[in-house]
């Protein structure tokens, strides 16, 4: 299966084990994935804040590249970049008078043509493979977090249950591993308000986080760059006169790395704040009945 | 020569505003065969039809055109008035000058020449117009109601009073429906079952009304006046002559943990079983998926597995091997009382066009519930004996929060429109609760109140004055369960923030669904439904209880959410047009039906195949000796409803509709 690859700009930099972890997988699961050559931003953050027409010229040249390059189908795996991409097919489908604008801008021929996916979605569909590849992760429990932009808005996304959403669940229980219940799989971590208001964003990553430890979880697993960063570098934040959290916050892509018995160097599991080295110990600890008879 | 009268009106200045009538007059009246052109400002008006009788006396006119408003205004209106002057009604036509004419055009010369033309088409059609005279067929003066609900109970006691005899099918083993499980009704507050449970009993005493319980319409065949239905009486496993209903079969059942329907699944039942102690008939029927012994036979057990309910009946009621019957009544009209369903809130739907609720977590979380468990809990006969014990852990809930508006007005979830009876029912349900848990706190997330009917705003407005119910206009994101409560995150736009309450249990007000079949009943009786499977009446405003297909009429929330009030109200209106239809022997029929010329007739059947109402019957044609000549194609002209399409499809031009011939029509358009 022949993928183009959209990476953006945070699998190049705060989220490159993002980047490093799909690449690992993609050989055993017999994903090709093709960089879009020339790729410039998604429109996501300032673009789209400031000029709507902006953020779907950006997005639709990097659709109308990967037409050029002959690709049927793009998989960004950054939720936000997904997200601009799917937007910009959307609108340019929907909405003639934004398309007649936006196509003079974009100095090649576009038919639209080129399908957007997810993460989630690709790695979904690949469930049944990965599962037959894997080493059951048992008796690790992760608690999967969607953020907002990979279900939504509901009709630019065309993925998923937008309340109830259950794809990452299916991928998670591929590995082997066990997905927790939890309620705020889909809250706001605060997303771009990072820099500008920290402290809401620990306040909404700290309700994510208690709940997601209440229910069980010993990690976290999401898909977005964004909702990671948050998540993982404000953590320590988090727990400023609380109780400790201690929860490591995987890519998806990386915990099937972990299924798939891949270095853990190659899936730059030693690249976040909270260190997931515990869970990593949890999983190379037998489970306890199984120990041998104590010594002596 | 043709002596045609044209009459053309002004409709005060609708026409006459835009349409130079006067000049419309002068051209048609210039016309070969037409003897007489005049207008008038209202030719509706009494003076009016004066004119018409008049110039068909003075005339002696052998057809005249109204050139006014649409035919379905006043064709009647000027067809009587021609019949009243010796003239035969079909002669009489209309030009409809204004909707298609002076209503949509602003230039007053070219709509001044277009209401001639329109006009002259018509003089040439009633050129050609025969005299036609309308048809008659006898009436079966006797009603099927389907459905037993109290929409059904009350349209079989007005007719059965009537005093025309009624079938009354009802598909569950006790007439009732929804409202026998309801607690106390708003606005009034009374005990539901004291006021439904005699309504039952008349109706199953009553000698004009045979009940069919645990029966469903199988086949409908035949029209207005003339149906014949066939009805599938399914296996109670019980012989209703000889059951007392003493309910000792039912004390002897060894399996008593089956989800009972008519508690919502909050209560359990046997598997032979009466759906609720005051059911009518008062017969059990055994759950066969259920039951021990039938699920034995499933499998091909050569022993039954259980027969102690056989054993426990004193009278040999119980019979194992009752099978399906079918008995076919005859009709003459029929009411469809089917009801409603509550939209399911989980993530399973029926179809593709509506979606749920995940994130309420319905299904999964115990103590989140819809409108109907809730009148079960609040119930005097409910599971918990009247008292709101919450299902999880059998607790008294301090704080309930009610949603309203769940399913309904959500055009993501596939319901746009608005369920009506659900603002009610909550402001009923948090009263209910304060008057059982008084320090309870009741909350009520809505989107606006609507409370239109008599009493009914003051009852809502008490809620909330009187009996403390606190309303946050506002929608609920989502349910999450934390402990022994159920964290609801809503947003109150009112004062503009969030909100965050921790309830005991949650009550969802999902929205009305008509019944599950109900599109397959409505093909069997050729009615039509909306795009939610609710029956589609005849004229929203001005036919409500009619439906599309003559003699088959409509009452309670199979038509459109109802309260009871409205369901009573649509019953006994059905009951009455029921009893107008029955007060004559004879039914008489507009004469624009279709009619096969049998000589040219080649026996193709495209007509049958095509004809929406199945009125195309087969007719065999045979010499003097017998002998099968050919079979043709012949129309019921009871059923016939003038659609044309038989004729349009005959590939022989063996089939016209009378008063729309081929030879009309066609000289119409080239008048054009």
């Amino acid at each position: 299966m022949k993928l183009g690859y959209f990476p953006g700009c945070s699998l190049h930099s705060t989220a490159k084990e993002f980047d490093l972890s799909l690449k690992a997988v993609a050989g055993p699961l017999d994903v090709e994935l093709e960089e879009i050559h020339d790729w410039s931003c998604c429109g996501s953050s300032s673009a789209h804040a400031t000029d709507h027409l902006l953020s779907i010229a950006l997005a639709a040249r990097n659709l109308s590249l990967a037409e050029q390059q002959g690709l049927s189908q793009v998989m960004a795996p950054c939720a936000a970049c997904f997200s601009r991409l799917a937007t910009a097919r959307h609108e340019m489908a929907h909405d003639e008078e934004q398309a007649e604008l936006v196509r003079p801008m974009l100095a090649r021929p576009f038919k639209n043509a080129v399908e957007v996916q997810n993460v989630v979605a690709l790695l979904q569909g690949l469930a049944g493979r990965i599962k037959a590849k894997a080493t059951p992760l048992t008796g690790l429990k992760v608690a999967c977090y969607y953020g907002c932009l990979l279900v939504r808005p509901p009709e630019v996304a065309q993925f998923d249950d937008p309340e109830d959403p259950t794809s990452m669940e299916q991928v998670v229980a591929a590995t082997g591993a066990t997905a927790v219940r939890w309620s705020r799989r889909l809250d706001c971590c605060g997303a771009g308000f990072s820099l500008s208001r920290v402290g809401s964003v620990v306040r909404l990553g700290r309700a994510i986080l208690e709940d997601a430890k209440a229910s069980g979880a010993q990690a976290v697993v999401v898909a977005c760059p964004m909702c990671h960063s948050n998540l993982d570098l404000r953590q320590s934040a988090m727990e400023a006169r609380r109780a400790s959290l201690g929860l490591p916050i995987l890519f998806l892509t990386q915990l099937v790395g972990l299924a798939l018995k891949l270095d853990p160097a190659s899936l730059g599991l030693e690249r976040h704040f909270v260190s997931a080295v515990g869970v990593m110990r949890a999983l190379a600890a037998p489970a306890p009945q199984q120990l041998p008879a104590t010594r002596g | 020569m043709s002596r045609i009268g044209v009459l053309v009106c002004h409709c005060g200045e609708n026409i006459g505003r835009t349409v130079d009538c006067a000049s419309v007059a002068r051209a048609l009246g210039d016309l070969p065969g037409v003897a007489h052109a005049a207008d008038y400002k209202y030719m509706c008006s009494d003076p009016g039809q004066l004119l018409v009788k008049q110039a068909i006396a003075e005339k002696k006119l052998d057809g005249v055109v109204v050139a006014a408003c649409s035919p379905r205004m006043h064709e009647k209106t000027f067809r009587r008035a021609c019949a009243s002057a010796g003239m035969n009604a079909f002669l009489c036509e209309m030009a409809n000058i204004r909707e298609h004419c002076s209503w949509i055009h602003e230039s007053r010369g070219d709509a001044t020449e277009k209401a001639i033309a329109l006009a002259r088409a018509i003089v040439e059609k009633v050129k050609r117009n025969q005299p036609l005279s309308p048809i008659r067929i006898p009436i079966e003066r006797r009603a099927l109601v389907i459905g037993g609900g109290i929409a059904g109970i009350q349209a079989a006691l007005d007719i059965a009073e009537g005093g025309r005899e009624v079938v009354l099918v009802e598909k569950e083993p006790s007439i009732g429906g929804h409202m026998s499980q309801l607690s106390e009704t708003f606005p009034t507050l009374d005990c539901s079952q004291c006021i439904l449970t005699p309504r039952m009993v008349e109706a199953y005493q009553h000698p004009g009304i045979k009940l069919l319980a645990y029966s469903e319409v199988e086949s409908v065949s035949g029209y207005i006046g003339n149906f014949e239905v066939k009805v599938r009486r399914k296996a109670r496993s019980v012989d209703e002559t000889r059951c007392n209903g003493c309910g000792e079969c039912q004390a002897a059942c060894p399996n008593k943990k089956i989800p009972s329907e008519f508690e919502q699944g909050l209560g359990k039942r046997s598997a032979i079983y009466v759906p609720f102690p005051q059911a009518v008939p008062n017969i059990p029927v055994i759950d066969r998926a259920h039951c021990a012994l039938f699920r034995g036979r499933a499998k091909g057990l050569k022993k039954d597995a259980c027969s102690k309910c056989k054993e426990a009946c004193g009278r040999q009621a119980v019979d194992f091997d009752q099978q399906d019957t079918f008995t076919t009544v005859k009709v003459g009209a029929v009411v469809v009382a089917t009801g409603y369903q509550l939209y399911s809130v989980g993530k399973q739907q029926p179809s593709d066009k509506l979606k749920g609720y995940g994130e309420y977590g319905y299904g999964t979380i115990p103590d989140v519930i819809d409108g109907l468990q809730f009148e079960r809990l609040a119930s005097a006969s409910g599971p918990t004996g009247g008292k709101i014990l919450r299902p999880s852990d059998g607790k008294e809930p301090k704080k309930i929060v009610f949603l309203q508006c769940i399913g309904s007005r959500d055009p993501a979830k596939g319901i746009e429109y608005c369920s009506k009876v659900c603002c009610m029912y909550v402001a009923k349900h948090t009263m209910l609760y304060r008057h059982k848990v008084h320090d309870g706190k009741a909350y009520v997330f809505y989107m606006d109140v609507r409370a239109a009917g008599k009493g009914y705003e003051e009852f809502a407005r008490r809620a909330v004055e009187e009996e403390g119910a606190i309303y946050l206009r506002g929608r609920v994101s989502k349910l999450e369960r934390t402990g022994n409560a159920i964290k609801v995150h809503g947003f109150d736009t009112l004062s503009g923030r969030p909100m965050v309450i921790d309830a005991d249990m949650v009550v969802l007000a999902t929205a009305m669904r008509p019944q599950p079949g109900i599109e397959a009943l409505a093909q069997k009786l050729s009615v039509s439904c909306d795009g939610h499977g609710f029956i589609n009446e005849a004229h929203p405003k001005l036919r409500p209880v009619e439906t599309n297909t003559a003699g088959v009429f409509v009452a309670g929330a199979c038509q459109a959410p109802r309260d009871i009030p409205d369901s009573v109200a649509m019953a006994s209106g059905a009951a009455s047009k029921v009893l107008g239809l029955f007060s004559n022997e004879e039914l008489e029929r507009d004469p624009t039906v279709a009619v096969v010329d049998e000589t040219g007739c080649a026996g193709c059947f495209h007509c049958e195949r095509v004809c929406p109402y199945g009125a195309v019957e087969r007719k065999e044609i045979k010499d003097r000796k017998g002998v099968l000549l050919k079979v043709v194609a012949t129309v019921n002209k009871g059923v016939c409803q003038g659609c044309g399409t038989c004729q349009a499809t005959c590939p022989s031009k063996n089939v016209e509709l009378q008063g729309f011939t081929d030879e009309q029509i066609f000289a119409a358009i080239s008048a054009l």
